[in-house]
This record gives structure tokens, sequence and C-alpha cells, in this order.
């Protein structure tokens, strides 16, 4: 399935809509880290993985891993908006019963691959996988979405110096760079800098992007497609609450739902109101 | 049953080299996976005859955790292996919230359980792994007491769909029951008939538990062994049944006090048929170096404390 940038537009606009009425629905939730990875996810599953909604467990699937698992929402929005589950479901998020746990249960969710949501820990089954698909001659590919605060864990940097001994070239991790964690700015809370040169010293293949920029982002999937000698990291360039103006680079919107006020003014802001 | 040879020795851990490399012909789907210490878990076997299925993670255990959790959620067996204290402890929680939450197939076998490291001191023995294990949704536990039943266990785990905790020993110990012996997961083997007191034993302290037995009957007193290989699910029929013909139960397992076979025992028991239980094990406390056998004397777990602890609390 492949998509004109124009179209991918306006998915990653309906994306958005979603992630504010469901953390709004939900009175709780992670909105500024989700929106600033909906075009990462905008990408991946309407152009870059290969994947089939009507067929969810197929064995030659794509696998993606939300590693930073607290953007629960925008890996939801983006499942239905494939067509793996009704979209209306979305707004039962984190409500007692309902599928879509706060952060993904792969027990519950088609196309759902790994539970996850303790920061550190997507990553390593990511190259689980990416072992595993090479130990069954399956062709597919990998990818795991990690945050810049995530990279603080210890478990990151294990699962790092595993897939390049292992040269893991069909695992590809893309990292929501927002520079923004729960505390602060990274470089107050815990420096991560320079990223780009702690992967290359680890081994790893790295990719900049721009990563609210859909061309830039299939030309950095691209790339690391293209690299057979190690595992890519693409570090995509965001900004966390992307898309609502009075959420954007703001720390206080990690993990906060906006009031039916503060609803209405980012639904007009991404377009107007269109219900889920 | 035939009875076993009385000399033959064998370390659990050896028996789980063997079968695994055993088990990996039949079962292409096995992975192994260790943290630098392959020799010593002797997962080296399966490496020798299947170096590509075999993936050396280094001295991190929470990755090889996780990585084998993606295995699993890729329709692999992966068998990942270090020692009790570091998969247990050190990677409690990818264990939790990667493994058993997904409810995936990693069998996670552990060696050097216990006090009986010896001399590598408290930092390397693990007391507290079958409470942390046990305490954990979709979690089964198992600890096996000697070789043959260390084979027949881990083989047996390959048909439960979900995560399996296997304690294994670092030293050589009595084989005690013939080749042939059959073991149902979760049901507790009888090893001895008997009707004043029940030792319900794991691990090591079943060859205890019997010599105990034995040493009990010349005081006229009628000892029941059960070897309780499986600590979850609790085979609570068989627990219940030896509260209600036994006036007390001793508990005996190289492990804390707190949370582990004793406690498994005693909540069974005080939900379901009150009886007097006397939990033998660590007694809230670390342990230290020394020989296995002196660790043993010293912290209370051998056939004589068993004793004397039966003696003490039978009315």
């Amino acid at each position: 399935m492949s998509h004109q940038s124009a179209d991918l537009q306006n998915i990653s606009r309906q994306i958005r809509k979603d992630i504010i009425q469901m953390t709004h629905a939900a009175k709780s939730g992670h909105p500024g880290g989700s929106l600033s990875a909906v075009e990462i996810l905008t990408t991946l599953y309407f152009d870059e993985m290969n994947i089939d909604p009507s067929e969810p467990k197929r064995a030659s699937r794509d696998l993606f891993v939300l590693s930073k698992g607290h953007a629960a929402p925008v890996l939801y929005a983006a499942l239905a908006r494939r067509g793996y589950f009704d979209p209306a479901e979305l707004l039962t998020l984190r409500q007692l019963g309902s599928r879509l746990q706060g952060h993904p249960d792969m027990k519950n969710i088609p196309g759902v691959e790994m539970s996850t949501g303790s920061l550190g820990q997507g990553f390593s089954t990511a190259v689980g996988m990416a072992v595993a698909a090479r130990v069954m001659g399956n062709s597919r590919r990998v990818y795991a979405l990690l945050g810049d605060g995530e990279l603080n864990e210890g478990l990151i940097w294990e699962a790092a110096m595993s897939g390049a001994h292992y040269k893991l070239s069909n695992l590809t991790a893309i990292l929501d760079f927002n520079g923004l964690q729960i505390d602060g700015t990274n470089d107050e809370v815990m420096s991560v800098s320079p990223v780009d040169q702690k992967f290359r010293s680890f081994g790893w293949n790295v990719i900049m992007a721009e990563g609210h920029d859909f061309d830039d982002l299939k030309r950095a999937f691209k790339e690391a497609r293209a690299c057979s000698s190690a595992p890519s990291v693409i570090l995509a360039k965001t900004v966390k609450g992307k898309g609502v103006s009075f959420m954007e680079d703001q720390v206080g919107w990690h993990g906060k739902a906006p009031s039916a006020e503060e609803m209405a003014r980012a639904i007009e802001e991404l377009g107007g109101a269109e219900h889920v | 049953m035939s009875k076993p040879s009385a000399q033959k020795k064998m370390a659990t851990r050896e028996a789980y080299g063997e079968i695994l490399a055993s088990l990996g012909e039949k079962y292409p789907e096995i992975v192994a996976l260790d943290a630098d210490l392959s020799k010593s878990t002797k997962t080296d076997v399966f490496a020798k005859k299947y170096p590509e299925r075999f993936f050396d993670m280094g001295i991190a255990e929470q990755n090889m955790m996780g990585v084998a959790a993606g295995m699993a959620a890729s329709g692999l067996k992966p068998f990942a292996s270090t020692f009790a204290m570091f998969a247990a402890g050190r990677a409690f929680e990818i264990i939790r919230n990667s493994i058993c939450y997904p409810n995936l197939n990693v069998r996670i076998c552990a060696t050097h359980a216990g006090i009986t490291v010896g001399e590598d001191g408290a930092s390397h023995q693990a007391i507290e792994d079958i409470a942390l294990m046990r305490v954990l949704p979709n979690m089964t536990v198992l600890q096996p007491s000697d070789g043959v039943s260390a084979k027949a266990l881990i083989e047996a785990s390959l048909k439960i769909d979900g995560p399996v905790y296997v304690r294994l020993g670092r030293s050589a110990v009595p084989i005690l029951y013939p080749e042939d012996a059959a073991f149902e997961i979760g049901k507790a083997a009888v090893l001895r008939e008997g009707i004043d007191v029940t030792l319900i034993a794991t691990g090591i302290m079943v060859n205890e538990a019997l010599i105990a037995a034995e040493a009990l009957s010349e005081q006229n007193i009628s000892a029941r062994v059960l070897d309780l290989h499986t600590i979850k699910p609790l085979d609570t029929e068989a627990v219940l049944k030896a509260a209600s013909e036994t006036q007390l139960i001793v508990t005996a397992e190289e492990h804390s006090v707190i949370g582990g076979l004793g406690s498994a025992v005693a909540e069974a028991v005080s939900e379901g048929c009150p009886v007097k239980v006397v939990r033998i094990g660590i007694k809230d406390t670390f342990g230290e170096s020394g020989t296995p056998e002196a660790l043993l004397e010293k912290y209370g777990l051998t056939a004589a404390h068993l004793v004397k602890a039966v003696v003490e609390n039978l009315k």
C-alpha cells in the first residue's frame, strides 16, 4: 500500500484528531508524545510496512513494536485508521473492560505485536524478533519506535549492543527525538547527547530525518532498507505535541488529557470537527 | 518403580544441559540464550550441537529476557539461562512485563540457585527467586530434586503454553528416581507414605527429607515424604490430603522461609485444612561464603534439622 504524501497528510490529521478525542474521553493518557510520532506511524502503517489488516497474523508480515508504550493512542489510532478494528472503539481508551489498555497489550488488540509500556523493554523484544526472523528464514523487517527520554534506560544500550553484535540489518529503530521528557528537557534531566555518536559507536547505521516530513521519512526508511551490514536507527527530529499550538514543545502535555474546551480548540486547529 | 543406584550423583544443571541438547533435535523451534555463563549453566552442550540456534547475549540478563520474549512472540521456544540471582533478580521486571504479562513461551532455566552456590557468598546465593517467580501471573515454577526429574520436568514443560521458571542447582546431588519414573507437572511425587507427619520438600531438600523419614521411623514416627517439584501451580490436593491425614506438616526448601514452598503450603493449609505447618528454610537472612555442606549445616538445612523439627512439634 503506497500513498502519496498528500494522502498521508490527510490520514495524519485524522490520527491527530483521534489522539485528542481519545485522551479527552479517557481523561488521562499521553497526548504530547503521541502527537510527535504521528508522521512516523503514518509513514510506517500506510507506506513502509508490509502488512495486511485483513490477515493480522500473516507469517510474512513486518512487525512494529512501540517501545515508548505510553504513546499508545497514536498506535491505536493508526491501527484503527489502517483497518485493524473499528475506529469507534478508540473512544474506549483506558476504560474498564476496554481492549485499548493504557499501554499496549498484545493479547487483546489485532496488530499489536508486543506488550510494552515499561521503557527499554520493547526495543529489547524487537531485537529478539529480528533474531527470530533470521533463525526462521523469514525475510520480514522489524521496526521499533523509541522515545528520547527512554534512552536513559540501561536496557536500551544492552539491546543496542546486541543488535549490532548480531548485525541485524532487518531491524530499524526510529527515535522520536522531541527533546522533552517528564521532568524537563533531555538536557536538564539526563543528557542523552550526542545520540548520533552514541548509536554510531555502538555499530548502528545512523540516519537523520525530519520527523514530520513524509518525503524525508520515506527517504530514511529506504536508506535503512538499503543497509545490509548493520541495524539502522532513524533519528527523527520531532516536536512534542505537534499540530496543536498550545501543546507544541510543552513539557506539561506529556501525560495530561485535554479539557472539553482544549479539545475544541485543538480540533479546530486540526481542520474542524469530524467525529471519530 | 525400581530403585535407583544409591551412589549415582548428578547436578540438576548437568541434566538440563543434556536434555536441552536432546530436545533440540525433536523441536526445531527451540533456541537457547545465555549471559556469558554457558559453561556453568550447561547450555554449552546445546551450543556445540546447534551453534546457529544458540545466542550468547553477553553479561546483560535484562536484554537476554527481552530478546527471549521477542523470539517467543515470533513462534520460537527459547530457553534462557543464567544464574538464578541474575535471572529472577536482575531481570525480574522484564520477566514480569515482557514475558509473563503477554504469556510468552519462554523457559527460564536458572542454575546455581540457593545457598549451595557456596564459596561465592551471599551476592550469588539466590534465596528469594521462588518467591519472586511464584508471585507472577501465568508463571509455572519448577524445582527438580535430581537429574532424572530435571530431565523429565524440563521436557514436560514444553507442553505448557506460557512461561516456565526452572530452578536448578550447582552441586551434584543423589539420583532419587529410576530412569523410567513418570512425572506430572502440578502433581507432587509421593516418595514415602506415612501417617504421623508429612515432610513436603523441594529441590535438594527432598533427599534430606528421605533421610529424615528413615531416621524418624527408628523412633516409631511414620513420615510421609512429598517431592513438590512443582511449586506453582501448587498441588493443593496432595497438600490438603496430607493436612487431613497427618497432624503435622514440615516443609523444607533451600530458600527463604518467606515466600517460597513453605509459604505456598501454609497458604493452602490455612485456607483448606488448618494443621500446624513448620517451615524449614533460610530464616530471613543472607548467606555467606563456605562449602555447600558447611552452609547447609549452619543454616539449618539438613535431615537432622528436619528430624528435630518433627520431634519438637509432634504432639
